[in-house]
């Protein structure tokens, strides 16, 4: 398997970007989108920095990057295609079925596209920094029946398997999967680099196909629904002490110390 | 004719049993451990396990967890622990916690299932929820009803309740968002469970923990982080220092962490650790975005930054603008007296 290399998929998600704060709306049906700067998913980045990474390593022969939402997801997957990505699907989602998409509906379009692709790894972020969920990547494993390296922080080709150090809460941990397998990415995975100019041209000529989840037979229909987003209470201003003498003194007076 | 309607009354009951049995809650708490301790998040998880209402029943899986299934049955509101031990359980692999939960269900049909929102929980239960064809949801702070949750989106900036309709809830849960369930006058069951057949597509191979006497960060009462301000690992010793005499445990931003000042597993933040301690120093943090999504719950939180501007500074309830290499030191000396 490894000598003919892995053919890899890419999970990419449009997100809103992560330096910008976001606004509840008035109507409290969620979060302002329209006019707000997104971007690639920094998780996403790194999935994508891997996979071309191993491409380059000669490890991986193809790298497909996908992406499910409306129309302006194509220009994620254009980035992944400067990235190194070989080409790009684009699962059309329209706006009023994207709103209430979750890891559960992407997770089945992703697996069904992992088996029509044939590939036999599936690199995903760990999590999308706007729903939070860290779901996706250990649902479509699910879905396919395929071992699954959440919180990948180093990936290695063993022969048929794939050895993965993940972030655990007390350190680190090495597991051992056998392929075909799903890889999610942490942080520290590694430093996704920048598109250069000459490849963003080149990326523009890159195939890019359509494809709807009724091809794929995904029902999208919603199964977690959100009943309202509110701004969290905010905390109250607190205040400037002068010396460390007065610190101690506030906070041995609030019983804190 | 007799026999005909002796059979339609049978159905009927049978019928009724069921309806009656899916208004009852019952929940099935997947309970973390290591090396034969319970992790305390499971403590937390079964607080909000019993806030749904119903029966909470655990399930503790292994290759040597007597004495944590013998710890759960004396845990206030657990009515049943199911124990299963096998060597496939090495490491606690998705891959073969899975297929147990999945038979553990088929037997007990638990309107809920959940775990603590750890490693251990986020990489399991979505697998689990996918088999069960169900949506999951994660990392909730709050049970309004047995279908109605709410939990944090964009690191923390929104909080967002959610409907869940599937015939299964399949929960993450906030650990610091519950209180710890009391280690006492419980006596529930230990049942036995059986094994299924080792999956064998994935190993457990090793593990590199970070050693440390201090409290454990997510349940430390107070916790001292250190960011970029702190120039260096080895500085990392005046938060030590610090820490010691306030029996902290110590955390830090990502801009630490990716300097290589401290390992990873110490990060507080949107990817990192959420800990909401009784009191959070934040020394040298600027306070971007994901690193609050980790810690603005804390109850007190002191500010020590040279820099007035840093954002920290609007959630902090006590600040101080000033070098830290100055600040640290007297006010562990000052702590000493």
């Amino acid at each position: 398997m490894a000598a003919a290399g892995l053919r890899a998929m890419v999970g990419v998600k449009r997100v809103i970007d992560y330096a910008v704060k976001v606004r509840v709306k008035p109507d409290n049906s969620g979060v302002v989108t329209d006019g707000v700067k997104h971007s690639m998913n920094p998780f996403c980045e790194i999935a994508v920095e891997e996979a071309v990474r191993l491409k380059e390593k000669k490890l991986v022969s193809e790298i497909i990057a996908v992406s499910c939402g409306p129309q302006q997801c194509q220009e994620t997957i254009r980035t992944a295609l400067a990235m190194g990505a070989d080409r790009g699907v684009h699962v059309e989602i329209p706006a009023k079925d994207y709103e209430s998409l979750t890891p559960f509906q992407v997770s089945k379009i992703l697996a069904a596209l992992a088996k029509k692709e044939s590939v036999n790894l599936l690199l995903l972020g760990k999590q999308a920094i706007d729903d939070d969920c860290n779901q996706t990547g250990q649902m479509t494993a699910a879905f396919l029946d395929w071992p699954q390296g959440t919180f990948a922080s180093e990936v290695n080709l063993d022969g048929d398997w794939l050895k993965v150090e993940r972030e655990i809460d007390g350190g680190l941990e090495t597991v051992r999967l056998k392929l075909p397998a799903v890889v999610t990415a942490d942080l520290r995975l590694n430093e996704p680099r920048y598109a250069t100019l000459p490849n963003i041209m080149k990326a523009k000529k890159k195939k890019m196909e359509m494809v709807k989840p009724s091809d794929l037979g995904v029902d999208l229909t919603p199964r977690v629904k959100t009943l309202s987003v509110e701004d969290p209470p905010q905390r109250k201003a607190g205040v400037k002490v002068e010396t460390v003498e007065d610190l101690v003194a506030k906070l041995k007076e609030i019983g804190r110390i | 004719m007799a026999a005909l309607r002796g059979f339609l009354r049978a159905q009927r009951l049978g019928r009724r049993a069921v309806s009656s049995l899916h208004r009852f809650q019952s929940t099935l708490v997947i309970a973390e451990h290591a090396n034969e301790a319970l992790t305390p998040i499971t403590l937390n998880t079964i607080t909000a396990a019993k806030r749904l209402g119903g029966e909470v029943s655990c399930l503790v899986a292994g290759t040597n967890c007597e004495k944590v299934a013998q710890e759960l049955s004396k845990v206030q509101g657990v009515s049943k622990v199911l124990f299963a031990q096998h060597d496939a359980y090495k490491g606690l692999l998705a891959e073969e916690l899975t297929p147990l939960i999945l038979e553990t269900q088929k037997q007990f049909s638990f309107t809920h299932i959940c775990a603590g929102a750890t490693a251990f929980g986020k990489n399991l239960l979505p697998r689990v929820a996918a088999k069960l064809d169900v949506a999951p949801v994660s990392d909730i702070i709050e049970i309004k009803s047995p279908d109605t949750f709410v939990r944090t989106i964009y690191a923390g900036n929104a909080l967002c309740t959610v409907k869940c309709d599937e015939k299964i809830k399949v929960l993450s849960v906030r650990g610091t968002s519950f209180e710890a369930a009391p280690v006492s006058e419980g006596s529930a069951a230990i049942e036995k469970i059986s094994a299924p057949a080792p999956v064998g597509q994935s190993e457990w191979m090793e593990q590199k923990l970070t050693k440390s006497d201090r409290p454990e960060l997510t349940s430390a009462k107070v916790v001292v982080s250190g960011g970029r301000g702190l120039k260096s690992g080895d500085n990392f010793k005046l938060l030590y220092d610090l820490a010691d005499q306030l029996h902290a445990a110590v955390g830090a931003s990502r801009a630490a962490v990716d300097a290589g000042f401290v390992p990873n597993d110490m990060q507080v933040g949107q990817t990192g650790k959420i800990v909401a301690p009784e009191l959070y120093i934040a020394v040298g943090i600027s306070g971007a975005i994901q690193h609050l999504a980790g810690m603005k719950d804390s109850k007190t939180i002191v500010a020590i930054n040279k820099d007035p501007e840093a954002p920290i500074f609007q959630v902090a309830d006590y600040g101080i603008v000033a070098d830290l290499f100055k600040v640290v030191p007297e006010l562990t000396a000052a702590l000493k007296k």
